[in-house]
């Protein structure tokens, strides 16, 4: 048992939880026909009960679950596989039908188009109904958790921010302020508006499909499964005192000793690389880091353009392309900003502390 | 006179349209003096609403004690909840620190074991000198003037601070010999 704990602590690291997620996804993707079926299913989510069950009997895991800000978060870990899956399955099955050349799954059910009113105005409403009973039987039974007053001197160890909210705590660990707190906030919405101007892709309107929207569809997942729900989960479940991390079955020990020495590109580039002092004119001394960022910005674009994105480039035309391509560029730069403080402690690629400015 | 101003064509002086419109105008501007009134006193009012009426902020320079009963490499905290100051002495002197994280303002705790300020809410951390050396903040924690004053307590002036990113840990006041 001990063994069987010491391994899972060791893969939840968020280092290999979030590749091991990754990979998940994109194998399962790879091969939805065998993954997304109701087999798996039958196995998989009573697996995961079990396995919460079974967890239940470790003290710090049972501490952490029933907690009761971590309740939503309980039931989004059952919750999102299972709607992930739900639509994978029809999409496999109707990609299916497709090739066989039968009708799709929607158009069997109802051949002609259904009503807004009754069909679907009555669904929400019940919808409604029930959500509110649920609602308020959950609030009667697990009370909201009050705490004493505030005081500015006691921070809360750990402090958290609202569970939805954990993606944007963990992303202020990788990035300054600015950007973490203002700039990508903002671009997840600006992105997500213009996703309708930006994907002129028409297939599965009204209908699941996966092969058809393949790329959409896994670019999505991606930025929402991997970059958004799992930092939520991995802020709710595994950062714990001093905002270190913590394995499901690890005590949370305030004194838990983690070293985390930060440096910065320039360090890497004028001491280590170089043997020399870093230089003291600020431009010239983060000169490496404007190039890296320009050249993260600048390059990527142009040979994606002639090579795996040439469809986009003529389909999509210039402008809305390169749009395209810088969202995508800013989606990427989270996870190779975890990859690289992971594994070179990196802290800043530009750091300009003395005016605020650091990426 | 007249000649400039030619004789209006309709009423004379005095006369009852005339009167009407002229009482008009002036119900108008004390309408409009008085609507000017209340929307200025309003705003003034909204105004003071924004300052709230007792401040519980501790005055900005404080008395900390005597050097004498701060022990070499021990961070005091005696004035982390009235002050948000942490004061330390090492070989040389003495410095006070501020409380406050420089990422997004928690307040770190010290751990006297690892030796160094440790924030809860993204995991900083900083050296006892104040440097930070992990996590997200991006400079060190701020010093506060610190002196001596006649009686031989320690003065601590808030208003003044001291950031090391511009040098300004070299500056007198920063650090106390001691
Ligand atoms: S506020 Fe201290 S680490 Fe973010």
């Amino acid at each position: 048992m001990e063994t069987i704990k010491d391994i899972i602590n060791t893969l939840t690291a968020p280092e290999i939880l979030i590749t091991l997620a990754a990979i998940l996804l994109f194998v399962s993707a790879r091969y939805r026909h065998l993954f997304y079926t109701n087999k798996v299913a039958l196995i998989l989510f009573p697996a995961m009960f079990v396995f919460m069950a079974i967890s239940m009997f470790d003290e710090d895991f049972y501490l952490i679950v029933t907690k009761p800000d971590n309740v939503p978060i309980v039931g989004m870990l059952f919750l999102i596989p299972f709607f992930t899956w739900l639509s994978m399955r029809e999409a496999v099955r109707n990609d299916k039908r497709t090739e066989e050349g039968a009708p799709l799954i929607e158009k069997e059910e109802t051949a002609d188009k259904v009503l807004t009113w009754p069909d679907l105005v009555y669904t929400e409403l019940i919808a409604i109904v029930l959500l509110t009973v649920l609602l308020v039987g959950w609030s009667i039974l697990i009370p909201a958790p009050l705490e004493e007053s505030a005081n500015p001197a006691a921070t809360p160890n750990p402090s958290k921010a609202p569970w939805y909210f954990l993606g944007l705590q963990e992303m202020l660990v990788y990035f300054d302020p600015w950007l973490a707190g203002v700039v990508f906030p903002g671009l997840i919405i600006v992105g997500l508006m213009a996703i309708p101007y930006i994907d002129t892709n028409p297939k599965g309107n009204g209908y699941y499909t996966f092969k058809e929207r393949s790329w959409e569809i896994m670019t999505f997942l991606f930025g929402f499964l991997i970059l958004w729900v799992l930092l939520v989960i991995l802020g709710t479940f595994l950062r714990g005192p001093n905002w270190n991390f913590f394995g499901p079955y690890e005590y949370w020990d305030t004194h838990k000793l983690e070293a985390l020495v930060n440096v910065d590109l320039s360090d890497y580039f004028w001491v280590r690389l170089l043997g020399m002092g870093r230089p003291d004119n600020i431009l010239v001394r983060e000169s490496v880091g404007f190039l890296v960022v320009l050249g993260y910005f600048l390059v990527p674009p142009m040979l994606l353009a002639k090579t795996i994105f040439k469809r986009f480039y003529e389909n999509l035309g210039p402008a809305r392309y390169h749009i395209m391509v810088f969202l995508l560029l800013c989606m990427a730069s989270l996870p190779i900003k975890m990859v690289l403080r992971w594994l070179f402690n990196l802290k800043y690629i530009i750091g300009i502390p003395e005016y605020f400015f650091n990426i | 006179m007249s000649k400039v101003n030619p004789p209006r064509p309709a009423a004379k002086r005095g006369e009852p349209a005339d009167a009407g419109r002229r009482s008009f105008f002036s119900w108008m501007s004390l309408a409009w003096v008085s609507f000017t009134a209340s929307m200025l006193a309003a705003g003034t009012a909204t105004a003071r609403f924004m300052f709230p009426n007792v401040l519980f902020e501790p005055p900005l320079t404080f008395r900390a004690g005597r050097p004498e009963e701060l022990q070499v490499g021990i961070v005091d905290e005696r004035f982390k909840d009235s002050n948000q100051v942490w004061l330390v002495r090492d070989g040389g002197g003495i410095y006070a620190l501020s409380t406050t994280c420089t990422h997004l303002g928690c307040t770190p705790n010290w751990l006297s074991a690892e030796q160094k300020f440790k924030c809860p809410c993204h995991g900083s951390g900083f050296y006892i000198t104040g440097i930070n050396f992990e996590g997200p903040a991006p400079r060190p924690l701020e010093r506060f003037a610190i002196d001596l004053a006649d009686d031989g307590q320690l003065v601590i002036d808030k208003g003044r601070k001291f950031q090391q990113e511009k040098g300004q840990w070299e500056l007198p006041g920063a650090y106390l010999e001691f």
